[in-house]
């Protein structure tokens, strides 16, 4: 026998849920249509890339970022993928990647600087987002679909909330790593606040900042795939798909294009950062070459 | 009219440090305060002027206040009490816009450890300053081009800071405060981090930008060897306390108290003491009025050996000593200056005792300490020198020889 009456919590979160469904419709039904139709949208500009050409861009950008291996990997991976045809389904789901991804970026990157800039901010959004990370992905799938229905845009919000905390937390732990005199010496310059942020502290804060992108484009992508159980379409469904029927092999197919979209997005985002590093060494070398003319000059 | 004048300001770390200052009025132990009350005392009612064109070091151990001091001046820490005066105004009374105004035009500051933009190039860090300042991209990198030169940089205009040397970034770090043409320069410990070698050739290159430039300089460090070589006037700070302030020679000839005694014990005296600060009262005769006899009696109070002598005016002319006096007198000659030896080492008030040492070896009398026009001010025996060095101060007991 318990000594207190038990808290109805989950009774309550029903109550909210269903008032929340009942008088803010109209709000939840603009908010579906505005993501269907972005995704909508990014998926055509998508389909509007001719197969070989979308593989030759992106190609082309992994051996700018990277170099030859992840080229081949990307060349071989895609047209895998095309083999299996499943390229619509790839498609679909880089759409829902990337608006996810976008808007947790809009969202994510002011309230991470927000956080870095006061710490009573700090302390409201991180119990926020602990909440959001750690909270099983499958709990807030059920109020998607209460608030936006079956399909994609319920979908592309969970993946939003699952999605956003890295951004935010390397968004504010970037700045507050930027070093405490290079952020001194900008003041004694005379810098304004707004200076301060954009020419010193973001620009310093990049690396991190990119690592965070990197980490919330991964959690999209995993969580895009799961809301295929509430009817998001792209390969998740291929894969959903699999389960349901018991077909293995349709599975596997599916989860492998998962993966190879994974790691294409893991190592081309993972290397814009370098990038810039890669031109400086460039930068160096050249300087010891003109400084070895010089010499023989 | 001072270029920045320091009034009674004090800095105290903790929730509430404006409660804290009565308590430090009182006389009461920073320990306890910071046991007591959890605040900590970083500045402790400092008072100082430095005047146009100086360079005035601010000396300390870590820990001393001397950091959190220079930063109070340009408001990157809040001073809790006390007023701030840069020419004449007050600047802890400022908006923060017209905080930034006087950042931007008047004070620039030099970090200890460089504090350069890793993400710019070397000219665009030393254009820092100007682009704050929104002055248009092609202005800035040629003033910024100008201020490299100045400091012997040019070519690594396109370079990253991370590809130069700690010296040559901190050349950067002063090019960088140069450029904004402010005519205060705070530099924090702008020469800790280097090594020796390094560090001197700054040292000297500071000195040399200086008599051109003519800045305000306010120097932190915590070597002595360093302040006594760039300040002009030296302030030590010891527990948030400006415990000294005073020319290098005022500090190494009258610490204090044992703090300071204690910071210039490990200093070469030699280099640093001059010959006004060692030298005995000129004991002489005055050719016009004397003779044989009345130098004859003065080295026997003296019980001294030898005895300078000069014109009425108190031009020097040369020395007599006791054997010629007496050779004289035996002789019953009366004229003294046929036996004044002219051949005598003599040096200015300045000279330091680095430079009068060497001339011992050449000479068997005292050295005579001259003015500019070769008045007699002084005496210094190898005695003398020795005292000076030890840390005696010229006290002018009759312990000749």
């Amino acid at each position: 026998m318990q000594p207190i009456a038990r808290l109805p919590l989950g009774e309550y979160i029903e109550i909210g849920v269903k008032w929340m469904t009942n008088n803010l419709a109209g709000f939840f039904t603009g908010i579906r249509e505005g993501l269907a139709n972005l995704v909508g949208i990014l998926g055509d500009l998508l389909y509007l890339i001719p197969v070989p050409l979308f593989i030759i861009i992106v190609a082309a950008l992994s051996w700018w970022v990277s170099g030859k291996n992840l080229a081949i990997f990307s060349v071989i991976g895609l047209y895998l993928i095309y083999n299996l045809q499943l390229w619509d389904k790839t498609v679909l789901t880089l759409s829902m990647v990337t608006t996810a991804t976008l808007i947790a970026l809009v969202v994510g990157l002011p309230s991470g600087i927000l956080m870095s800039k006061s710490n009573t901010a700090d302390k409201i959004i991180r119990p926020i987002l602990d909440f959001m990370q750690t909270m099983p992905a499958f709990v807030y799938l059920i109020p998607a679909v209460y608030f936006f229905d079956l399909g994609t845009p319920p979908g592309v919000v969970a993946t939003i909330i699952f999605a956003m905390p890295p951004i935010v937390r390397l968004t504010n732990l970037g700045i507050r790593q930027v070093p405490e005199d290079v952020v001194e010496a900008t003041k004694s310059f005379g810098a304004t606040p707004s200076q301060l942020l954009f020419k010193v502290q973001i620009p310093l804060a990049i690396p991190t900042i990119m690592a965070g992108l990197n980490q919330t484009i991964m959690l999209s992508l995993s969580m895009v795939v799961i809301s295929a159980m509430i009817g998001a379409d792209g390969l998740g469904k291929v894969v959903y798909e699999g389960i349901g029927q018991m077909n293995v092999g349709k599975g596997f197919e599916g989860g492998l294009a998962v993966v190879i979209v994974a790691m294409l997005l893991d190592r081309i985002t993972q290397c814009i950062g370098a990038v810039q590093k890669k031109s400086g060494k460039v930068f160096i070398q050249q300087l010891r070459d003109k400084h070895s003319q010089n010499k023989s000059i | 009219m001072p270029k920045v004048e320091v009034e009674n300001v004090y800095k105290i770390f903790g929730p509430s440090p404006k409660q804290i200052i009565p308590l430090l009025e009182q006389g009461e132990d920073k320990t306890k305060i910071l046991k007591k009350y959890k605040h900590t005392v970083g500045v402790n009612r400092t008072s100082f002027t430095v005047e146009e064109g100086e360079v005035f070091v601010i000396m300390g151990l870590s820990g001393s206040g001397k950091s959190t001091l220079i930063r109070c001046i340009n408001r990157l820490i809040e001073p809790t009490s006390g007023r701030i005066l840069i020419d004449g105004q007050d600047i802890t009374a400022l908006s923060s816009a017209q905080l930034r105004e006087i950042r931007r035009k008047k004070i620039a500051m030099v970090f200890q450890n460089f504090a350069l933009l890793p993400h710019k190039t070397v000219l665009d860090n030393v254009a820092f300053g100007l682009e704050i300042q929104r002055t248009n991209i092609e202005e800035r990198r040629r003033k910024a081009k100008e201020m490299l030169e100045i400091v012997g940089l040019n070519g690594y205009d396109a370079a990253k800071p991370s590809e130069l040397s700690g010296g040559m970034q901190q050349r950067v770090g002063l090019a960088r405060a140069l450029a904004t043409e402010a005519d205060i320069l705070l530099m924090d410990e702008a020469f800790s981090a280097l090594d020796p070698l390094i560090r001197k050739d700054m040292q000297n290159e500071l000195l040399s930008l200086q008599q051109k430039m003519h800045k305000t300089i306010i120097f932190i460090t915590h070597d002595l060897d360093e302040a006594l070589k760039l300040g002009d006037r030296i302030a030590i700070m010891k527990d948030g306390n400006i415990v000294q302030i005073g020319i290098a020679e005022e500090i190494l000839q009258n610490p204090a108290d044992d703090y300071v005694r204690e910071f210039t014990q490990d200093v070469n005296r030699a280099r640093i003491i001059t010959a006004s600060a060692i030298m005995r009262d000129a004991e002489s005769i005055v050719l016009e009025k004397s003779g044989v006899l009345i130098a004859a009696r003065k080295m026997k109070e003296l019980g001294i050996s030898s005895l300078f002598v000069t014109k009425k005016s108190g031009e020097l002319l040369g020395i007599v000593t006791i054997e010629n006096v007496s050779s004289m007198i035996r002789q019953r000659k009366e004229d003294l200056e046929t036996i004044i030896d002219k051949n005598i080492e003599t040096v200015g008030l300045d000279a330091s005792i680095d430079e009068i040492i060497p001339l011992f070896l050449n000479t068997k009398y005292p050295v005579a300490v001259l003015d500019e026009d070769n008045k007699l001010k002084g005496i210094i025996f190898k005695s003398t020198i020795l005292a000076g060095i030890a840390g005696e101060g010229g006290n002018n007991d009759a312990t000749h020889c």
